[in-house]
């Protein structure tokens, strides 16, 4: 068999000296080190150290994928890279410059997105917006620029959907978090192109925290897009990332993720919307990438008829644990929530799926689908899925549907049966297989999302 | 000319073919008859190369070329083909492109789209197929009979030297039996030195293609070769006296 590090291909790693980074290991001087670096406010100073003390309170979790592996003591929780978030592509660090560049950033920017974000470490180092969304108001910042410069737009929401203690990695990215975006679409804006925004880790040992805010006011559009990638190191790095999205009355937004890190990353983040009266969110994810991941995009549908959708495609390789599914809340009357999940596992790769479905008393006429499809394409892979449901209203409607099957071998020897090569054969199952989620995605990402699934899988063959 | 001789193989530790030895010649029809369990299925299996099963013993020789060891795509590069007794359904795999890869594997040459799409429409004309099935995935809400049809468009397009057919009557009824059965008469025409081995439980489909030899099987191996008047002998006995 190949080894996998060979098909990574953003696997390289640049020789670059930090501006500033803290000693390795947690500790309050640490937390206080990163909030002096961005100069900001005593208010974001004082939650990032409660955050700290709900980090240390808080067990573990003692389910899902293992993660005794995840060494706090000897990661580096903040690496600023040298110079500031430039508008001009032309400013960026040379080196760092190279490294979106092979990530596809300045194509894709110039091609088909309506703004663009890159966070190098632990700092976005580069930020564009077209002119026409500035004029109608929308604003695309780092979250440092937007905690600094709208300070009271950022509190208004800032911990709203996913307090400091909704759990143990919410907790450890509130006290540590630098870096990630803030969106604000104003009302009835509609933003037809995605923003997007690059992470990559550079560091090796290292804790990338960013935290993203998005706020989709009254009937606006939008769509954000993520893609994480990191160098193939052999020590592990843990990604644990905050995502908080409040989508108001018949707004409608969709957040896509394309998580590519390289086989050494914990990545163990929470995101969830809020969703008012008739408003839309959808999370389209797809994780393909990390040593272990666990991540549960939901949806809490406050208002009356708001709507929630989750299509997630995961697929774990050797050496892989992907435990990731969603979370649907319905509060109020007629609310509606799809979660589809595909998860295909080959050469001893696990997947999970672990969603919970909660109606609550006087969620009229909620209804709520639930599709968990897994591909086994071998007998050292594994799937499992662990639903949880929570109706308490009768007039709600559930529909839960699990295929868990290893229905993978048979449709390859079938296809093989035609004379079409392992290869070739497999790519076709997979592909069939993803595409009800992909065909979710914008033109690009679908063909980018078909692409990595091929290289994932690639030298998979034993 | 397959030829197979002392075929022994297993599935999951436990014997099942325990010495099957056959013959099929270039424009031959061989039944192959026999009560359930006898090892049919998994005959067509071994021979097409499923890794489900470990062939122990034996050869499996196509003119002259050894294909145990092969995989089954080798096989089929070879020209082996087998259909199916029950098709799997490959969700958002398109019956045509699937088909058209398949045939530029086997063939070894590019083809058109458009060229291979007249080709395949011609084929699934003649089996009362409806156009819109070349474009919906492979076998996925297809009913019983339609997957029956669609394995022997395959077998039409693919050009197999011998096609082992397991049970391609099963759950079809009469009038798609003689669909599918003018079909595989009409795969004959085009290609009179494609060999069959055709599986099945009845005498019906043998009225419609006719075979040269029949042969039964039980417990793992060949235990009767006979005429076609060995098919009415079995229907008024069964299989117990043989």
């Amino acid at each position: 068999m190949k080894k996998f590090s060979s098909d990574y291909k953003y696997g390289f790693h640049d020789q670059v000296t930090p501006g500033f980074k803290v000693k390795k290991g947690l500790s309050e001087a640490v937390v206080r080190q990163i909030s002096k670096q961005k100069q900001e406010q005593g208010w974001m100073l004082d939650y990032r150290l409660r955050a700290l003390e709900i980090f240390w309170a808080k067990p573990l979790p003692n389910w899902g994928a293992d993660l005794s592996g995840i060494k706090f003591d000897n990661l580096i929780y903040y690496s600023r890279p040298q110079g500031q978030q430039e508008k001009k592509w032309s400013q960026v660090p040379a080196k760092i410059k190279k490294t979106f560049d092979r990530l596809g950033l300045p194509q894709a920017e110039r091609k088909w997105l309506a703004g663009v974000k890159g966070q190098y470490d632990s700092e976005v180092v580069y930020g564009s917006l077209k002119k026409e969304l500035k004029q109608k108001g929308v604003i695309f910042l780092s979250m440092d620029e937007a905690v600094k410069e709208m300070p009271e737009l950022v509190k208004q929401y800032w911990g709203t959907v996913i307090p400091a203690g909704d759990n143990k990695f919410s907790a450890l990215n509130s006290a540590v978090w630098s870096g990630g975006s803030f969106v604000y679409i104003p009302k009835g804006v509609k933003v037809t192109e995605p923003l997007q925004a690059y992470f990559r880790i550079n560091a090796a040992s290292f804790g990338q925290f960013e935290r993203t805010l998005i706020i989709a006011d009254e009937g606006s559009e939008g769509h954000y897009s993520e893609g994480c990638t990191a160098p193939a190191f052999s020590e592990s790095s843990l990604h644990a990332a905050v995502v908080e999205i409040i989508v108001k009355k018949d707004a409608r937004m969709q957040y896509t993720t394309v998580q590519n890190w390289y086989k050494n990353i914990y990545n163990l983040v929470t995101k969830r919307a809020w969703v008012g009266e008739k408003g839309t969110m959808i999370w389209t994810d797809a994780n393909l990438g990390s040593q272990v991941t666990m991540k549960y995009p939901g949806f809490i549908l406050a208002g009356r008829g708001a709507r929630g959708e989750m299509l997630s495609i995961a697929l774990a390789n050797k050496g892989q644990h992907l435990d990731v599914g969603s979370k649907a809340i319905h509060l109020a009357p007629d609310t509606k929530s799809v979660i589809i999940s595909k998860s295909i596992s080959l050469n001893g790769g696990r997947n999970s799926y672990r969603g919970l479905v909660q109606i609550n008393r006087g969620a009229r006429g909620a209804k709520s689908k639930v599709i968990c499809d897994a591909l086994i394409l071998d007998k050292y892979s594994r799937s499992d899925t662990y639903p949880t449901n929570r109706i308490n209203d009768n007039s709600a409607t559930l529909e839960h549907e699990a295929t868990v099957s290893k229905v993978g071998e048979e449709q390859m020897f079938y296809l093989m049966s035609r004379g079409l090569k392992e290869e070739a054969a497999r790519s076709m199952i997979v592909n069939g297989f993803v595409e009800p989620v992909v065909k979710k995605l914008p033109l690009e990402y679908a063909v980018e999302m078909n692409r990595l699934i091929e290289l994932s899988m690639e030298g998979s063959v034993g | 000319m397959l030829t197979v001789s002392n075929l022994q193989a297993e599935a999951e530790g436990k014997q099942i073919l325990k010495g099957v030895d056959l013959q099929v010649k270039a424009g031959e029809i061989v039944a192959v008859m026999g009560p359930n369990g006898s090892g049919k299925s998994t005959l067509a299996y071994v021979l097409a190369g499923h890794p489900q099963y470990q062939v122990k013993k034996g050869k499996i020789k196509l003119d002259g070329k050894e294909m145990g060891g092969l995989s089954a795509d080798k096989r089929a590069r070879v020209g082996l083909f087998l259909a199916l007794q029950y098709p799997v359904a490959v969700a958002g795999v398109g019956l045509n492109n699937f088909l058209r890869l398949a045939y530029q594997d086997i063939k070894r040459e590019k083809m058109m789209p458009f060229e291979f799409r007249e080709k395949l429409m011609a084929a699934a004309k003649l089996l009362k197929l409806p156009k819109s099935f070349l474009d919906r995935a492979v076998n996925e809400g297809f009913s019983g009979g339609e997957k029956k049809k669609t394995e022997i468009l395959q077998m039409m397009i693919l050009k197999p030297k011998i096609a082992i057919l397991d049970e391609i009557d099963s759950g079809l009824d009469i009038d798609a039996l003689k669909i599918v059965a003018q079909a595989i008469n009409q795969a004959r025409k085009e290609n009179p030195k494609l060999g069959i081995i055709l599986i099945t439980h009845y005498q019906r489909i043998l009225n419609y293609v006719e075979p040269d030899r029949v042969v039964v099987m039980k417990q793992g191996k060949v235990v009767k070769t006979g005429g076609r008047q060995l098919v009415k002998e079995l229907e008024r006995f069964g299989y117990e006296k043989i």
